[in-house]
């Protein structure tokens, strides 16, 4: 009897060790899957033949005494817009369905050196413009912790894999809080590194000043681990930064232990009053109280500019975005509908291939982009990011992280932010840091009144990932039991 | 200030990005969008003109790589992928408005 297989780490130590075998631990992940992957409707596509080869090459590295590497064995869910060579890659899109990229994203080939098994392709927003998943072109995902809300977007599949077991660990991307909002809605810890620290060659763009490709959790020692494969220069991708990489064992250590001794953290003030639930807000004050007693300093700080960000946001991001999905015209992949024309057949073809929240924000963001136009709100939006910065350095001047909720509520029913600007309000605690390209995660921080998982965010400077984790770390060893998904699959452990 | 967005601006709009919209959808998607811009009101009232706009949160300038051939991706790979190739090329329809 092994110890039990419920982390990323776990899973990797034992297969290093050979105590399990890599093919072991995916079937046994491969079973929850199909025993519990209908009702969550995480994935869009299941890799069992892909995931099969990889385990089968980890387990034969092993048997030749080689090391397969910090993630040997470990079952990772993908979201379904990162590329992966010859595997069908979506984007939860009608006009990218059956389409095969003929490469991978710089983050698959680092996850898959590193010994990872890539289990599936999961659903998202359709092209990750959403806060539920609800956009998918292919259906919603369903919250482990109660099949009738949603998981958060746009990474809900990625976030409710991870909350329900199919995998422990998974890649999700953050343009507006599409890590970190649903993994609080779903429980796991979901990280939005700093802008340029991950390589994003591979990841279907969005709005590109604001993309970053992160890691989902059950544990903030498996987010970190995660995090140190994906992170480095890639030569590929012209916004990766040079010599940054993330070494962040000492941080966690020192946050598991309880050791937050001269950490100065600010609670924002913007942020913890209207609009935001009680439940969310109990459970930040909890958070705060838990950093004092790790010997942290905690006191509410100001950051103006917040205020403006979800404006600025739904300028900056649709406008990139209706430069980025120009190039689904029907000529060089994805899907086409024939036309007289080659106008006419562009026409048709993004008329039939886009959902209608795709629809919205390209013709806002042409509008925005467009003559007459582009100085009161593109141009004001890019004014608005640079107040942003000015303010969060005023704060970091005082303290070393900032705490904040990461959504304004628990999960909600399915069909309940039917209204474009309602759902929107879901980004409000997470766009600000991708505004100001810096780093921020969330962590599960006990439960609301009815029992579903509450996230807190800890914010960071630009590479400041080091200080972010010990506190996440800490917060972590800290927080309130709540216990396994109820729909999740049952555990892997003591496989053999 | 912008007047509000019409919906004359939202069909010359969808034409510029390549989208038909029935007479349901204008309507509707006008008023979505007027939603979304009424929020963007806020921000408009700021003044701010002598704040630097802000393209991109880190900056690097000059990102250049070696003059170097290295591996490309497969032509017959990636045309195997479009909706319609022919003799190496994608192939699309007539784009005069004529037969070719």
């Amino acid at each position: 009897m092994s110890d039990p297989l419920d982390s990323a780490r776990a899973i990797a130590a034992a297969v290093r060790s050979g105590s399990v075998s890599a093919t072991e631990v995916l079937e046994a992940h491969l079973a929850g899957i199909a025993a519990h992957g209908d009702a969550i409707a995480a994935f869009n596509h299941v890799m069992v033949d892909e995931a099969r080869a990889a385990a089968a090459a980890v387990d034969a590295a092993v048997a030749r005494g080689d090391d397969p590497g910090p993630l040997a064995g470990v079952p990772i869910a993908l979201k379904d817009n990162l590329c992966t060579r010859g595997v069908p890659t979506t984007c939860s899109s009608k006009i990218l369905e059956g389409w095969r990229p003929p490469y991978d994203a710089t983050v698959v080939q680092r996850v898959l050196a590193a010994g990872a098994v890539p289990v599936g392709k999961t659903n998202l927003d359709e092209f990750a413009m959403g806060s539920s998943t609800e956009h998918s072109a292919f259906g919603p995902t369903r919250n482990p912790w109660d099949l009738e809300r949603v998981p958060g977007g746009s990474s809900g599949g990625s976030a409710a894999a991870v909350a329900a077991g199919f995998a422990p660990i998974a890649l999700g991307s953050d343009t507006g809080g599409s890590i970190r909002q649903p993994a609080s809605l779903c429980g796991v810890v979901g990280v939005k590194p700093t802008y340029g620290l991950v390589s994003r060659y591979g990841l279907v763009a969005f709005a590109s000043s604001l993309d970053q490709i992160g890691p989902f959790a059950t544990t903030v020692s498996d987010a970190a681990d995660l995090l140190g494969v994906i992170a480095g220069h890639d030569p590929l991708d012209s916004t990766s930064i040079p010599d940054a990489a993330a070494d962040l064992g000492p941080a966690v250590a020192a946050g598991r232990n309880g050791d937050l001794a001269g950490v100065r953290v600010g609670v924002i003030a913007e942020l913890d009053g209207d609009g935001i639930d009680a439940d969310v807000r109990a459970q930040l004050d909890a958070a705060a109280r838990a950093i004092e007693d790790a010997g942290g300093h905690v006191a509410t700080t100001s950051v103006p500019a917040v205020t403006y960000g979800l404006s600025a946001y739904y300028l900056i991001a649709p406008a990139e975005a209706s430069s980025n999905l120009a190039r689904y015209d029907g000529v060089r992949y994805g899907n086409r509908v024939e036309g007289a024309t080659t106008g006419e057949m562009m026409d048709a073809t993004r008329t039939a291939g886009f959902g209608d929240e795709v629809k919205r924000r390209i013709m806002l963001g042409t509008y925005a982009l467009s003559a007459g136009y582009y100085d009161a709100y593109y141009g004001k939006a890019q004014r608005v990011r640079t107040l942003m910065q000015r303010d969060f350095a005023e704060a970091y001047a005082s303290f070393d992280v900032l705490l904040a909720p990461t959504a304004p509520t628990v999960a909600f029913p399915f069909g309940a932010k039917d209204d474009p600007p309602t759902m929107y309000l879901s980004d409000v605690c997470t766009i600000p840091s991708n505004l100001a390209g810096h780093p921020a995660m969330s962590v599960p921080f006990g439960a609301g009144q009815d029992g579903l998982p509450v996230g807190v965010q800890v914010l960071a400077p630009t590479l400041g990932e080091s200080v972010m984790f010990r506190v996440a770390a800490a917060l972590e060893a800290a927080a309130p039991l709540v216990g396994r998904a109820p729909h999740a699959a049952p555990p892997i452990g003591g496989v053999r | 200030m912008p007047t509000p967005i019409s919906r004359d601006d939202v069909a010359r709009v969808a034409q510029l990005a390549r989208l038909t919209l029935t007479d349901d959808e204008l309507d509707r998607f006008t008023g979505q969008l007027g939603a979304v811009l009424d929020h963007a009101r806020d921000i408009e009232a700021l003044d701010i003109d002598d704040v630097p706009p802000t393209a991109h949160p880190y900056p690097l300038v000059n990102v250049l790589r070696a003059d170097e051939v290295g591996a490309t991706l497969d032509r017959d790979e990636v045309l195997a992928q479009a909706p319609s190739a022919e003799d190496g090329r994608f192939r699309v329809p007539t784009i005069l408005g004529q037969e070719p």
